[in-house]
């Protein structure tokens, strides 16, 4: 079987396509003023994330991204505004609040951005001796022996979630 | 002959593509037929013989309309929901295997990967509900989320049992464990489970749900929501939603072949497998229209309640069951 031509050259074009679509959707998600289209950019930096995800030989991971950020996340996102507010009022905000509030966000993000690309920088990165098959048993394995901490730990936040969607839902009935 | 894997995987897609757009073609046209039948009418007749050139008729009739965006709408999100209903149902057409050697590709997480693109439907249905502006567009949009919601929790809980029977999410695997013979598919192994009939029906169930068609068809109400979240689209961005819908049906048919009636497996020995899929695949449609005219659409509350208080109550049930007599016999 002969290799398809510039096989190298396209896998690349499409990793650096991925790579645009999840940086520019987390832009609409960041910049556009209407939290609708915000979600749909949110939508679409999963999608990107999914696929670099799958360039790291983890298609479970991809999927996974896809099904509970796009299809159940964004969506429950999407039914809370549809519900709330059905026309967007901007609100107009004074200068001078303005001002303050978007340097200390400007603060913040910059003390971000320097503390992680420091770490990334200082960080020895090794590269790993062997590539994990990436599948679902072995994902298994992993969860329930080397991360089973964390995953009960996991389950826990869920519960004290769940409860507390509950008690929220139950005042909000008897308040009406 | 070998042809290299991504002609052989462009050759799939436009094949794909065909094999969509001829379905909902030619859907619609059995759908006309059969309800005509159903009522004791004779259906469309008028265009080529028993009406067959009636898609074509209707193709072209869509396709010459102007597209209009309404006013004061979010232009954008109207233009590309109905991009967002077909493409990924045409990503899910990857994946299922028509035959033991016919399918683009045989990927190892095969069936989560038509649950994850199949639940990008709800949210573009929703995107184009919101985004038409217009009242009952919206109302539809608030129905589709939560029946979706509702029902997508018992489909996945008869997906893991399925799971657990199979031990593999790969389709090709699941339909290679069905070969023996009919008595080997999923839905007649009472043998290894005796829940294998009830999780079929509620797989089916929840599959008429989530395509929104009767009885569940809340997304477009017709007779109560004008045309629902489609209302205000005209012409082929009508016409892509429809098409999206069908596909949407053909795709919860195949993955119900593929997971309990032995996908290209044939009960006697006869004729190359792709044709027993078709067949079975298309059994399934046809039952699809048939239960669409036999039963009036249900209440709103009605639907909420058969899945919140009956389907995952007896889902979840038959999940542990079904662990419980996969993990017995293991303990002797």
């Amino acid at each position: 079987m002969t290799e398809f031509p510039f096989a190298p050259a396209i896998a690349a074009a499409i990793f650096l396509a991925f790579c645009a679509i999840t940086v520019s959707g987390a832009l609409i998600a960041a910049l556009s003023k209407r939290i609708i289209r915000g979600v749909c950019g949110l939508a679409l930096c999963c999608i990107g994330l999914a696929g670099l995800f799958y360039f790291l030989n983890s298609p479970f991971l991809a999927l996974m991204e896809i099904l509970i950020y796009v299809g159940a996340v964004c969506v429950t996102i999407v039914f809370g505004i549809m519900l709330a507010e059905p026309e967007e009022v901007i609100e107009g905000e004074s200068r001078s609040a303005a001002l303050v509030w978007g340097s200390c966000a400007m603060l913040v993000g910059a003390a971000f951005f320097l503390a992680l690309s420091r770490l990334s920088l200082a960080h020895p990165w090794l590269s790993p001796t062997s590539r994990a098959d990436g599948s679902v048993a072995a994902i298994g394995v992993a969860l329930l022996t080397t991360y089973s901490m964390a995953f009960e730990v996991i389950s826990l936040v869920l519960l004290v979630a769940i409860l507390g969607a509950l008690v929220i839902a139950r005042t909000g009935r008897s308040r009406t | 002959m070998t042809i290299i894997e991504p002609i052989r995987i462009l050759l799939y897609v436009v094949g794909a593509l065909a094999f969509v757009g001829v379905n909902a073609a030619y859907l619609v046209w059995l759908e006309r037929k059969a309800a005509g039948r159903f009522q004791r009418r004779a259906g469309p007749t008028e265009v080529g013989p028993a009406g067959l050139l009636q898609p074509v008729a209707d193709a072209i009739k869509l396709m010459t309309k102007q597209l209009i965006v309404p006013p004061g709408s979010d232009e954008l999100l109207f233009r590309v929901a109905p991009v967002m209903v077909m493409a990924p149902a045409m990503m899910c057409f990857a994946t299922i295997p028509f035959a033991d050697s016919i399918a683009a590709r045989n990927i190892d997480v095969g069936l989560l990967m038509i649950f994850a693109f199949g639940s990008i439907n709800v949210m573009a249905v929703m995107l184009g509900g919101w985004s038409s502006r217009n009242k009952y567009a919206i109302i539809s949009a608030a129905r589709v989320v939560s029946q979706n919601v509702a029902y997508e929790i018992p489909m996945l809980l008869t997906i893991i049992t399925m799971l657990m029977v199979a031990g593999t999410m790969n389709l090709h695997e699941i339909v290679r464990q069905q070969e023996a013979g009919f008595w080997a598919w999923n839905v007649f192994r009472l043998a290894s489970n005796p829940l294998m009939p009830v999780t079929f029906i509620i797989f089916f169930i929840c599959m008429l749900a989530e395509t929104n068609r009767a009885p569940f068809d809340m997304a477009e109400a017709e007779s109560e929501l004008v045309a629902g979240a489609y209302t205000e689209y005209s012409g082929m961005g009508f016409g892509v939603f429809f098409m999206g819908e069908y596909a949407n049906i053909v795709i919860g048919c195949a993955i119900a072949t593929a997971l309990f009636l032995g996908g290209w497996g044939s009960p006697v020995g006869a004729l190359p497998g792709v044709w027993w899929f078709l067949a079975k695949m298309y059994f399934l449609i046809f039952s699809v229209i048939w239960i669409r005219w036999t039963f009036p659409r249900t209440q709103f509350y009605g639907l909420l309640n058969l899945s919140w208080k009956i389907l995952i109550p007896v889902s979840l049930t038959t999940l542990v069951l079904t662990s419980i007599a996969i993990k017995i016999p293991r303990m002797f």
